[in-house]
């Protein structure tokens, strides 16, 4: 069993995605208002202006219609001060978190101030926003906000209401695999699939997992040959992004011979119409040259021509 | 019909960890699954709900808490919940089932990897996704603003903030659950640098990895039981999103939670989630617990604070304070979001 000591693979693992939010008739106004350089707040049943506004009014619970403008100056009720700003942050220098109650509003909304150092931060502050240069309708239409007063500079509005708002967000980690299925990713790379076997109920797992039958991990490794049985299959007709195949073409579930769970992979080698259930397949390796520790060395599966398996053989592990 | 009483008859933790390997929670349930039903006496058939606290975000897979359910060994099929929060709040969903006569016993348990990503700056999507997660204000920069509020109040001093920190590393030295631990001088930490000012290192929980799992039962199940803690109240309440919208130094959540749960006066010990000092002086304040209430024997969360089964190892902790015998009456308390936005406390009896 080689490997058995070598720590557990990782790997650089990032996720980004847009989010996109309709915004409804409250935020859509006030993010519209961004847009404009006005900074608008909802009046609740007891005349309290919220900035950023409330949809409901938290003791009537009806909603709230009325926005009001408020001032684009404003005082510090609350502070942090960063030296290390992280990604994605207002500003790439050392700046001051802040909750920040601006003049005709009896809340506060939190964004950062450039103040340059430390030691300009206090609480009560004085504080004016400074307007991103494009402004698209979002938050950060609001760049951040600087030590001072200033004059109201609202421009006229323009264009149609904002009504969606996008947020890009980018995530970094680390993935680190279990001790068993770095083995089983090791073995990968020399051309072998491992198995391991439940101590309970003896069935063989690929890729090795705790047993989802008796909740044990499993313990003894089986090596597997590279040949299996279609146990149930999908043809892939929808095209989507980020797809590596033109469709229509095969994904598979694979119970290799001697394992008890089926793997996915692809089915090629025939048009998608003619795979079925219990058809004999043997995996088509890629250049050994090109391996790496991942289930990608097996570029696809392929039909032998053996006659097909019973349906009893796999009807335990659909 | 009567409502059932509901007791803790186990619980078991993972030890707190920088970095616990594997980003599957998987491998590090099993023992703690393990651990807790051999002390509940209860086999894994025998457990009619199993309910989980954890998130995706933390390890950056999609649908994590459904490959945990491995670990539960789910053939024949079982009866399984999720929440999205610390697991404290999967505490409470099975309690409620086994108060609404739907089972007898449960299973609640919490992991999480949080080593696998940037976890303060991962938080900030638990943030208003308008008006303030696009900023990405990082979780200990939020707990810094609160903190600067309380002290600017009056109502937390740095100096106190820092006896917190003493206080639990010290206690925190006879858990062996705990990641950090050991003797701290006090007039030390106050010379040290801030991390996000007024909050220094010690102020801050560390980032842990780790899991947890209680046992719950009632009828026969729990009074048969020789090591218990009965529950006697649980509620939890949650304030509103906006960081401004609220006084964020008087947790009123946390202050209605005590309430509605019954924490009564006299009680011995608290298990407070607090993964920040100042939310710990914050806490004693709005549970209205005085001087003789010992706070956190186990070293509480600023010396171990693993995402997802924090909020659920107090209570399992407050529990094991009762079932050992060494106390009548004790508190668990648990959080979850921003600037301790959702609190739950529960109330734990000898009888």
């Amino acid at each position: 069993m080689s490997g058995v000591d070598a720590p557990p693979l990782s790997a650089p693992l990032t996720i980004s995605f847009d989010y996109t939010r309709s915004l409804g008739p409250v935020l859509s106004r006030f993010m519209t208002g961004l847009r404009e350089r006005r900074v608008l707040g909802s009046r609740t049943a007891d005349g309290r202006v919220h900035v950023p506004p409330l949809e409901y009014d938290p003791a009537t619970h009806a909603p709230l219609t009325d926005l009001v403008e408020v001032a684009p100056t404003g005082v510090v009720t609350g502070w942090t001060w960063t030296d290390r700003p992280l990604d994605g942050q207002p500003l790439d220098r050392p700046f001051g978190w802040a909750l920040i109650r601006l003049d005709g509003a009896a809340t506060a909304l939190l964004h950062a101030v450039d103040a340059g150092s430390r030691d300009a931060m206090r609480t009560g502050m004085r504080v004016r926003i400074r307007w991103a240069a494009e402004r698209t309708g979002h938050i950060r239409d609001i760049a951040c906000f600087e030590p001072g007063e200033g004059p109201a500079e609202a421009d006229q509005p323009a264009g149609d209401p904002v009504t969606v708002m996008t947020t890009p967000i980018r995530l970094a980690y680390t993935h680190t695999t279990s001790p068993e299925e770095s083995r089983y990713l090791r073995a990968l790379a020399e051309g072998r699939l491992l198995g391991q076997r439940c101590p309970v109920c003896r069935k063989v797992y690929v890729p090795p997992r705790v047993c989802p039958a008796d909740g044990v991990p499993t313990e003894d490794e089986v090596t597997l040959g590279d040949h299996g049985t279609v146990t149930t299959f999908c043809v892939v007709n929808v095209p989507f992004a980020g797809q590596r195949r033109d469709p229509p073409y095969v994904v598979a579930q694979i119970l290799l011979d001697g394992a008890d769970i089926p793997i996915p992979h692809l089915i090629l080698g025939l048009p998608a119409d003619q795979v079925r259930m219990g058809m004999r397949v043997a995996a088509v390796w890629r250049d050994r040259s090109t391996w790496t520790t991942t289930p990608e060395n097996i570029a696809h599966f392929r039909p032998t021509g053996e006659p097909d398996a019973p349906y009893e053989s796999f009807k335990d592990h659909l | 019909m009567s409502t059932p009483r509901v007791a803790v008859i186990g619980f078991a933790q993972a030890p707190c960890l920088p970095s616990a390997g594997t980003t599957s929670g998987v491998e590090t349930l099993v023992p703690v699954f393990q651990r807790a039903l051999a002390e509940a006496r209860l086999d894994r058939r025998e457990v009619d709900f199993w309910c989980s606290g954890s998130s995706d975000y933390l390890a950056g897979r999609a649908f994590s808490f459904v490959n945990a359910v491995d670990a539960i060994g789910a053939c024949p099929p079982i009866c399984e919940s999720h929440v999205e929060m610390d697991a404290a709040w999967a505490f409470y969903e099975a309690y409620v089932k086994i108060l609404a006569g739907e089972a007898e016993t449960a299973l609640v348990y919490g992991f999480g990897k949080s080593s696998a990503g940037r976890l303060r700056r991962v938080l900030a999507l638990q943030l208003d996704p308008y008006t303030v997660a696009p900023l990405w204000p990082d979780s200990v920069s939020v707990a810094a603003v609160q903190a600067r509020l309380a002290l600017d109040a009056g109502i937390v001093t740095e100096r106190a903030m820092a006896e917190v920190a003493v206080r639990s590393r010290a206690d925190a030295t006879t858990n062996p659950y705990a990641q950090v631990s050991g003797v701290l001088d006090l007039d030390d930490l106050l010379g040290r640098p801030y991390l996000a000012e007024p909050l220094r290192e010690h102020d801050c929980a560390p980032v842990s990895d780790g899991a947890a799992a209680l046992v719950l039962a009632a009828g026969e199940r729990a009074r048969a039981h020789p090591r218990r803690a009965w529950i006697s109240g649980v509620a939890h309440r949650i304030d509103p999103p906006g960081l401004g919208e609220r006084d964020l130094t008087a947790v009123p959540s946390a202050t209605t939670a005590a309430e509605a749960a019954g924490l009564p006066g006299d009680v011995e010990v608290a298990e407070l989630h607090a993964p920040f000092t100042h939310q710990e002086l914050l806490l004693r304040v709005a549970l209205g617990l005085d001087a003789r209430v010992r706070i956190n024997p186990s070293g509480g969360a600023l010396c171990g604070n693993p995402m997802f089964s924090a909020g659920l190892a107090r209570i399992g902790a407050a529990a094991g304070q009762v079932m050992s015998g060494r106390v009548r009456r004790a508190a668990g308390h648990a959080t979850s979001g921003p600037a301790l936005q959702q609190n739950l406390v529960c109330v734990l009896e000898a009888s």
